[in-house]
């Protein structure tokens, strides 16, 4: 029954993906951009590799598989267009479609909008964009709330992550303790998280008020990073809003929840002479602020980084243009996914280890002082 | 990129690789030294190689 209705939905969602697609490709009105032929032609195949990488990891406005050139010059996107949602003296929703992938002028209820390098701006009919002396656009720029394609593969992960867990808390009333489905291929995960990463640095009395957090990271953060390695162009973690908002919610937890011997050993630390207590006092403030930084820095670092090393070696086999470039950098790719593969759990699991470190921290119990 | 930078972000991966390598080689020997330990040294070991590399990131954005 539940199966049903599951597959169901993923169908739908599916089908919804690929009718849109489907939609865009069919309109007679195709965006047609012609190709500038340009004089050196490595030099521009470079820069063209450097904006492919550059473009993919930035967010965009719609949901973009793939984009070619066909034989009359014209350029096909295959894409699904995303709502765009901009409060600008009222809210204003609109479909990403009206952009045409940033190259023409949106017209809403009499305003003007464009997209410049990947941000929305307020313009006169024409769509000018005035730039400043260093490059940077001086319209107006209004609130963008717009559900984007990283927002749009967090709320799929979440709607996943949903139903992954209502199937499995299910298979449990019905059999008994006997995991099935859903329960067999979560459980261990689940119980490794519990006994190997919340116990041993939480504590048995404190664990079970985090588990909820770091189950939820942990499964959230390992799906979106895997998804980042399918030809999808996913790459939420790439991110730095997500992975500040994601060190952030640790933060948050670590300051809230911690008892007054973390903050004895923050501000008054025992055991210390008292000029010591001085220094320390400020360091140790500094450092409550450091841990999240670096988880930030960390989780987004890691996975910018394997993304552009992988698509820069997929982009050897341009530039070599012999037969020994496409076997060397599928080879090098190929090695380099399933390295990608391990980075992927082991980034969660840092992440999740790392906030258990934090939150073992702020409520531990020190009876030996 | 300019030339210092280049050099900076070459020290930089040069002292993380040193550091990350120092780790390993010597979860390693403890391994070896007690192989029943070793599911704890292994998280230890990931712990503080995620702090360099935490470390290193950070200094490569500065660079």
């Amino acid at each position: 029954m539940h199966r049903i209705t599951l597959v169901k939905i993923l169908t739908l969602l599916f089908l919804t993906v690929t009718i849109s697609v489907k939609a865009q490709h069919d309109t007679p009105e195709k965006e047609t951009v012609h190709v500038e032929s340009s004089d050196s032609e490595k030099g521009s195949l470079r820069t063209e590799i450097k904006e492919y990488i550059n473009h993919h990891l930035l967010d965009s406005y719609d949901f973009s598989l793939f984009s070619y050139t066909n034989d009359t010059g014209e350029h096909i996107y295959w894409s699904a267009p995303l709502p765009v949602i901009l409060f600008d003296g009222g809210l204003k929703v609109f479909s990403s479609s009206k952009f045409h992938h940033g190259e023409t002028v949106a017209n809403v209820s009499g305003n003007y909008y464009k997209v410049f390098h990947n941000k929305i701006y307020k313009t006169n009919a024409e769509g000018t964009i005035n730039l400043d002396d260093h490059h940077h656009p001086t319209n107006a720029k209004p609130l963008d709330f717009s559900i984007t394609k990283n927002v749009t593969v967090i709320f799929l992960v979440g709607l996943l992550m949903f139903f992954m867990f209502s199937r499995m808390a299910k298979s449990y009333k019905k059999n008994g303790l006997m995991p099935k489905g859903m329960g067999r291929l979560l459980e261990p995960i689940v119980l490794y998280i519990r006994d190997d990463i919340a116990i041993p640095n939480i504590g048995k009395k404190h664990y079970k008020k985090y588990m909820s957090y770091l189950l939820t990271v942990f499964f959230f953060v390992w799906i979106i990073n895997l998804l980042g390695l399918t030809p999808l162009g996913v790459n939420v973690t790439n991110n730095i809003a997500v992975t500040l908002a994601l060190a952030l919610i640790t933060y948050i937890l670590t300051t809230f929840t911690a008892n007054k011997n973390y903050w004895k050993h923050i501000f008054w630390m025992p055991g210390v002479p008292v000029p010591m207590k001085f220094i320390l006092a400020p360091i140790e403030l500094l450092g409550t602020i450091i841990k999240p930084f670096s988880l930030m820095i960390r989780l987004y670092a890691n996975i910018t980084a394997g993304h552009i090393v992988l698509m820069s070696i997929i982009g050897l086999m341009f530039i070599f243009k012999s037969w020994i470039g496409s076997p060397l950098s599928f080879g090098l790719a190929f090695a380099l996914a399933l390295l990608e593969l391990l980075v992927a759990a082991l980034q969660a699991y840092i992440f999740t280890m790392l906030s258990a470190l934090y939150f073992g921290m702020a409520v531990e119990e020190h009876d030996d002082h | 990129m300019n030339i210092p930078e280049i050099v900076g972000a070459g020290l930089i991966v040069i002292g993380a690789g040193l550091g990350i390598g120092r780790i390993g080689g010597s979860a390693m020997d403890a391994i070896a030294r007690q192989p029943e330990a070793s599911g704890k040294i292994q998280t230890a070991m990931l712990i503080a190689a995620a702090l360099i590399e935490g470390i290193g990131f950070a200094a490569l954005f500065a660079a």
